[in-house]
């Protein structure tokens, strides 16, 4: 049995990295688990190259969604969009540490990545997610 | 307090049910989620496996043995559980798919004949989604309107508000818990439903927390109508209960629409079946009503006062047990109150987490919002975890979840 709660989430849950709002961004998208009260909001800015100088996120919820989106403004920095769009459910497991996650705690795992998504105006990638 | 608890009487039962001998996660299962669903004992699996065995067949009141035997077997399951509930005839027992359908039954056929625009329906702000959605959606048809007695910050109904409301309200209908699936408190149904009467309003009782765990008599309360659901009280799921007074259900409108349901039927026209058959639409969840009946004797065998003083005892030990753990928030009322239902929270912990971290140890907790968003953003809290107690649970079960939040606490470094 998996422990799903060791050190890295904990660490990212109680210090989230790059926690804060951004502002002026380029890009600003939240979202929210409504079954759990999961929120997650992402700020982006880009450089003159096109890509990410800056990323920051506020939330509240689960250890799994906060520590989620810390991980993954930490993937974020110094990538193009269309790099970005190429991050997926296993960048987040990875991080996390987790080989495969329940249904139920799948959707808090994924929130900042499909805030990032629908950022991106990649709205098809969680529709293909739900039908895995 | 804990004397009360039957421990040979409690153990015996366990035995009768085939999955609490599972391992979870390398851990004995403790089960304190009967408040989502109950588990089921043998004698309702084997009612429903030896109803298929032998005597399954489809209950159009057929010529052969066989469909007379399926009828048979669902309409004794009919009249077991109207004995149950004490109403006054069989015919007043319509079957449904659950708790949630029974309660969209009445806003559709009895709310479509009666409400008008302006009329006043009277909810609570404890409902659980299933008395809450449908009189939206037949406000939104009608363009009748809402009103909710408040929640006390105890967890009790606001009687004074109460009153008030119905005065100034004068409300066609009042449907509200007769137990609250989130704190556990046990409304005064009779008085509320005396009241709601001299206000010249009906009543719809939602039961489906309060009808495993407590006597029920229909008669008594005088609800003129009542619902609930077979899988929270030992059955299985995909069978629910309206119980309706004869006059009202004779005077509604069916809800579906089909075979069954009617008596004559021409090209344009049809004729309706008489009750209950009227609101039972199709062919029917027939060896689901003989797990039902099954389940009804099994309780009726235990005695629903016993199982309420079990749960009472149960559930005055888990608040002096989990009362001590520091951090810990419990919602709702006291003991005398409430039924055997304990939402809470632990710290800053989220409630997803905790029931993850109660889950490595076997204990099968609910988190989240229980389907009473509106209750969640009064008590100010997103979420929380709830454990909920049933006649085959333990004090060593309490003792269990206590040592496993003192855990969680250190994980999360409380």
């Amino acid at each position: 049995m998996q422990d799903y709660y060791r050190e890295v989430i904990l660490d990212h849950y109680r210090h989230p990295r790059n926690a804060g709002v951004l502002d002026p961004a380029d890009i600003h998208t939240a979202d929210s688990n409504p079954l759990c009260g999961d929120k997650v909001e992402l700020f982006l800015r880009f450089d003159t190259d096109g890509r990410v100088s800056a990323v920051s996120f506020t939330g509240r919820g689960c250890a799994i969604s906060q520590a989620s989106a810390s991980l993954l403004t930490e993937m974020i920095e110094g990538k193009t969009p269309e790099e970005l769009k190429q991050l997926g459910k296993d960048d987040i497991l990875d991080a996390l540490g987790l080989e495969n996650i329940s249904p139920a705690r799948m959707k808090c795992a994924m929130l900042s990545m499909r805030v990032l998504h629908h950022a991106l105006g990649d709205d098809d990638w969680f529709r293909l997610e739900d039908e895995e | 307090m804990l004397s009360a608890i039957d421990r040979a009487q409690t153990l015996a039962i366990r035995e009768d049910f085939p999955i609490l001998k599972r391992q979870v996660h390398g851990k004995p299962l403790v089960y304190l989620d009967s408040g989502a669903s109950s588990q089921k004992p043998a004698a309702v699996l084997e009612a429903m496996e030896r109803y298929y065995r032998t005597s399954h067949a489809n209950v159009n009141r057929g010529v052969y043995v066989l469909s007379e035997e399926a009828t048979e077997a669902m309409e004794q399951a009919r009249l077991k559980v109207a004995r149950f509930i004490k109403a006054k005839s069989a015919r007043q027992i319509i079957f449904t798919r659950n708790t949630t359908e029974a309660i969209n039954l009445v806003a559709y056929s009895w709310g479509s004949a009666n409400i008008r625009a302006d009329d006043t329906i009277l909810l609570t702000e404890m409902e659980h989604h299933a008395n809450l959605v449908p009189w939206q959606l037949l406000a939104g048809r009608t363009g009748a309107r809402l009103e909710f007695v408040p929640v006390t910050p105890e967890g009790r109904l606001d009687q004074a508000g109460y009153t008030r409301l119905l005065e100034q309200t004068r409300p066609k209908l009042v449907a509200f818990t007769a137990m609250s699936n989130v704190l556990g408190t046990i409304t005064p149904a009779k008085q509320m439903i005396a009241q709601a009467h001299a206000a010249g309003a009906l009543v719809l009782l939602d039961g489906a927390q309060s009808v495993p765990h407590l006597p029920t008599d229909v008669q008594d309360l005088d609800c003129d109508f009542l619902v609930f659901s077979g899988h929270k009280m030992l059955g299985p799921t995909g069978i629910g209960v309206l119980y309706g007074r004869r006059e009202l259900l004779e005077a509604m409108p069916p809800f579906l629409a089909g075979g069954d349901m009617i008596r004559e039927v021409h090209l344009r026209s049809a004729t309706w079946n008489s009750l209950p058959y009227k609101f039972e639409a199709g062919t029917p969840a027939i060896a689901e009503s003989v797990g039902l009946g099954a389940a009804v004797d099994y309780l009726t065998a235990l005695g629903m006062d016993a199982v309420h003083e079990h749960e009472r005892a149960l559930v005055s030990y888990a608040l002096e047990r989990l009362g001590a753990v520091e951090g810990l928030t419990i919602y709702g009322p006291g003991a005398i109150e409430r039924g055997g239902v304990v939402s809470f929270t632990l710290g800053d912990i989220h409630a997803h987490d905790l029931a993850q971290v109660l889950d490595s140890e076997g204990i099968c907790v609910r988190a989240g919002h229980h389907c009473a968003q509106p209750l969640m953003e009064k008590l100010d809290v997103p979420a929380t975890a709830r454990a909920s107690f049933y006649i085959y649970n333990l004090p060593e079960e309490v003792d269990a979840l206590a040592q496993a939040l003192e855990q969680a606490k250190t994980i999360f470094a409380l």
